[in-house]
């Protein structure tokens, strides 16, 4: 068995470096990274382009890392929560990406295939097509869009084992499952990690071999965006 | 004229049996209320749950299980989760029969605008650019006409695009029209509603065919 187990979030990010290019798995904050995220803000590791679903909210986060302008390009698909990210956008400091969340997830997904590129037809005919190939298969419009390059994929898994086996719980898959192996180095932080061995490999999600670093998160706040309940009668 | 409700409660009727849908945020989310019961159904949601149930009891959410607008839902027997790019190839092999969302224009030859308004703040497109391209069922559920009182059913969408040629249907407070090859067709109006009032309120040009039925809500 091939140890991917650090000791503890400082080391899971040694060697990240300013101006490097990070993904971070998550969904709105579903599935975030975040014990991997409070240690970079406590870093002076800036101008990240960071490849993220979504930007966070003002205090938690990929907010976080905007707040101390840590962060010089956002990749996303959606960015409406966060009003640090709106004055930046609207004052230039913050440069954005828009793009579609499939297109999004796939060009992960490429990535951790070893895909430079494939076609979509999602934004065909809008302005994400300018400037990409389009081009027709099967009498329908498609553009190309290409695999991201990453320094560093940071994802989060409810479960993983020392090999860096994972699994996930929800929809806190979501781009977590994507980029793990879609950047040079994959951290994976855990809510648990358990002894090898423990896991059954039929329930593994992502095999350790996309892993490079995992350790056992200190604590997991798990906030929820949008609390919506219904009432017991 | 319908209230929301009522869209939602009108487009529920265009849900059909076996069939797998994903709804976007807003009225479309209140569709899932008023699907039939007697019919199986199971909804989508994009960032990657199958088979997703009501919200839950108070106490009982779970900061895991979400949906695309990140609120906290339940799952049905028989739900499934999966990572996002799994979710998204679902939606473009068009596995979901049926997408339904919001819009902040429609023209006539099926093009759809929601994402972008020059000059304010872009929250960006999400998935709605990846849906309008790939599912072979699409109904707008929006109002008629905007805040300033001006028609969002166009001959020509003035916004930036979302998807060109795609919506099939659109269910506002006053009218259903399906987008044919020649137009919008004016298919049923809002009880109350008179066939001159729905073409006061709209820009783009309809096609009326015999005596109009009133929506059955």
């Amino acid at each position: 068995m091939i140890t991917k187990k650090v000791n503890n979030v400082q080391d899971a990010i040694n060697g990240i470096e300013s101006g490097m290019t990070i993904m971070f798995g998550g969904f709105g904050l579903c599935g975030i990274p975040e014990n991997t995220i409070a240690a970079l803000v406590n870093t002076s590791i800036s101008d990240l382009t960071c490849i993220s679903n979504n930007a966070g909210v003002d205090d938690f986060g990929l907010g976080l890392l905007l707040q101390k302008k840590q962060i010089k390009k956002m990749i996303s698909s959606y960015v409406g929560e966060n009003a640090e990210f709106e004055r930046q956008m609207l004052s230039g400091e913050l440069e954005v990406e828009l793009t579609p969340q499939g297109t999004l997830a796939e060009r992960c997904r490429a990535a951790q295939a070893g895909i430079p590129a494939f076609f979509t037809p999602a934004g065909y005919g809008t302005e994400v097509a300018e400037g990409k190939e389009a081009r027709e298969f099967n009498g329908k419009m498609h553009i190309m869009e290409e695999a991201f390059k990453a320094d560093f994929a940071i994802v989060k898994a409810w479960k993983g084992d020392e090999a860096g086996n994972l699994i996930f719980k929800g929809t806190a898959r979501n781009f977590n499952a994507c980029m793990a192996g879609a950047g040079k180095i994959t951290i994976a932080e855990v809510e648990e990690l358990v002894p090898v061995g423990s896991l059954d490999p039929n329930q593994i999600h992502v095999p350790g071999i996309m892993v490079q670093r995992i350790f056992q998160g200190e604590k997991f706040e798990k906030r929820i965006e949008q609390r919506t309940v219904r009432a017991k009668n | 004229m319908l209230t929301k409700e009522d869209i939602a409660k009108r487009i529920a009727k265009e849900v059909k049996d076996r069939y797998f849908v994903n709804l976007g945020i807003g009225i479309p989310t209140l569709v899932a209320n008023y699907v039939r019961e007697d019919i199986a159904v199971e909804f989508q949601s994009e960032n990657g749950v199958l088979g997703m149930g009501p919200f839950p009891f108070e106490g009982e959410e779970d900061a895991d299980i979400i949906n695309a607008g990140k609120q906290t839902i339940t799952t049905l027997p028989g739900a499934s989760f999966f990572d996002s790019a799994f979710s998204f190839g679902m939606i473009r092999s068009q596995k979901v029969d049926l997408t339904i969302l919001g819009a902040m224009e429609v023209s006539e030859n099926g093009d759809i605008a929601n994402w972008k308004i020059p000059g304010k703040m872009v929250k960006g497109m999400g998935g709605a650019m990846d849906l309008v391209a790939s599912a072979e069922n699409i109904i707008v559920a929006m109002m008629h006409v905007n805040k300033a009182g001006e028609s969002k059913i166009l001959k020509r969408c003035t916004l930036p695009l979302t998807g060109v040629g795609c919506v099939k249907k659109v269910v506002t407070e006053l009218a259903v029209l399906e987008v044919t090859g020649k137009g919008f067709k004016l298919l049923e109006r809002a009880p109350g509603v008179s066939v001159e009032h729905i073409i006061a309120s709209t820009e783009a040009d309809l096609i009326i065919e015999g005596e109009i039925p009133e929506m059955l809500i």
